[in-house]
């Protein structure tokens, strides 16, 4: 098999660069909304919930044009963004990025809320007796316990944003050097005569990427264990 | 001086305990069930009377008609529980630090090997909670609770996870305490002889209410 020609290094770079933004920006939410979902009752628990975990079990075509009916060029959201802020998505790269947030958030999600549950809340009553207040007991007990689930989410995330196509597609399509992430370029190499062998390599890449991603994720999910059991 | 009247209802079982203690070493004495833990959770301020008044010298830390009630970060009321409930992703040293930390106090060298000392604990700064035995989690504890310079400690069956050799392990540590560290204490048992080793002053709880009151010989009667 031959040498990564220069385009399709360029569609992994950018996949990867999409990958770690989604991540890195859905992360501060993804612990947010777990921590609600964890730790809080409320009205309309239950459709929150099943909100979020709605990019799981949608056809990603629907997520995506709904991306695009909300966030496009002229999409209800997307027309002030533009208009107001100079910020456009669409057929961009920062909008492939946000289809794959989307898309992952569930799994980002999923861990955190995890970890968070499994907590012993009894060492938090422990701090707050030590002198914490309810802030400090977050950044001292809660956070570092949860750290493991919260790695663990945005590992998950990252594979699944870097293995995102659907909604990505169909948000901002398949631009080469701009929305083309691994998954579109396969695509469009099976598409064209003799792209089968570089198809094949990119194949490759996303199966190392995503089977390194898997052994992380596992890897933190141990440590979390070993980190409550105060070994 | 501790001041507690409180009630509190928890599902079926109602409290009801009112008393005044003046004692180095105030036991409370029951049966499991008695409302032991909820009276001293609600004097650490981990849980709210539906009426009535927690008072430690002259500052009133619960008042139901005055709306008043002090959060448990801002009592400074120490309180070793029975399960220890050191920080797994500490270690021991991080563990007996944390108190101090919290409060923004400065570092008392001198105080910190008193303590150490004291429970024997020098040994083991650098180890994980997970590697510890039960009667030396619970020292640590101690000096955890004891480090943060509290004004009052509770400690809610500090031997009742431990097996018996290693009660007899710890109860000499306690006894130290008592008269070394200079701390007030709310000692929680229904064990008749630690009572009577440590507590210089009883109440005797039974179904949530307070059925006796005074020195060691009310565990006679």
């Amino acid at each position: 098999m031959s040498e990564i020609t220069p385009a399709e290094w360029t569609a992994i770079l950018l996949s990867l660069r999409v990958a770690v933004i989604a991540t890195l920006v859905a992360t501060p939410f993804g612990i947010a909304l777990a921590w609600l979902l964890a730790r809080h009752d409320f009205w309309g628990k239950s459709v929150l919930d099943a909100f979020v975990h709605l990019p799981l079990v949608l056809p990603p075509v629907v997520t995506g044009y709904l991306l695009l009916l909300l966030l496009g060029r002229r999409g209800l959201i997307g027309a002030w963004l533009a208009d107001h802020l100079g910020i456009v998505f669409a057929f961009r790269w920062t909008g492939a990025a946000l289809a794959c947030g989307v898309m992952s958030f569930p799994l980002l999600v999923r861990p955190i809320r995890l970890s968070i549950e499994a907590i012993d809340r009894s060492l938090e009553q422990a701090a707050s007796t030590l002198g914490a207040a309810p802030w400090k007991v977050s950044a001292t007990v809660t956070l570092p316990l949860a750290l493991p689930g919260i790695l663990a989410g945005m590992v998950l995330g990252f594979a699944k944003a870097i293995g995102e196509f659907g909604a990505t597609i169909t948000f901002v399509s398949n631009i080469a050097g701009e929305t083309q992430v691994i998954s579109s370029a396969i695509y469009s190499l099976i598409q064209t005569p003799d792209g089968d062998a570089a198809a094949m390599r990119l194949v490759i890449i996303s199966i190392v990427i995503a089977t390194a991603a898997l052994i992380a994720s596992e890897w933190f999910a141990r440590r979390a264990t070993q980190r409550l059991h105060g070994n | 001086m501790l001041r507690v009247d409180v009630s509190k209802k928890l599902g079926e079982f109602a409290l009801e305990a009112a008393f005044t203690s003046e004692g180095r070493v105030t036991g409370l004495f029951g049966a499991s069930g008695a409302g032991k833990t909820s009276l001293v959770g609600m004097i650490a301020g981990l849980l709210r009377p539906d009426r009535g008044v927690i008072a430690l010298d002259d500052e009133v830390l619960d008042d139901t008609e005055k709306g008043v009630h002090v959060p448990p970060h801002r009592r400074r009321i120490g309180y070793v529980f029975q399960d220890a409930r050191l920080f797994p992703h500490m270690n021991v040293a991080q563990n007996l630090d944390y108190g101090r930390r919290m409060n923004g106090l400065d570092a008392d060298a001198a105080q910190h090997k008193r303590v150490t000392d004291l429970l024997d604990i020098g040994h083991l700064l650098d180890r994980r909670p997970g590697k510890l035995s039960g009667g030396e989690r619970q020292r640590v504890a101690l000096g955890r609770a004891l480090l943060s310079k509290p004004r009052l400690l509770l400690l809610d069956e500090p031997l009742g996870s431990l097996d018996e050799g290693r009660k007899v392990e710890i109860l000499p540590y306690l006894v130290r305490l008592r008269d070394e560290a200079n701390v007030p204490m709310v000692y929680v048992s229904h064990d008749a002889a630690e009572m009577r080793q440590l507590a210089t002053q009883i109440v005797m709880l039974r179904g949530g209410r307070v059925t006796a009151l005074g020195g060691a010989k009310v565990l006679a009667g």
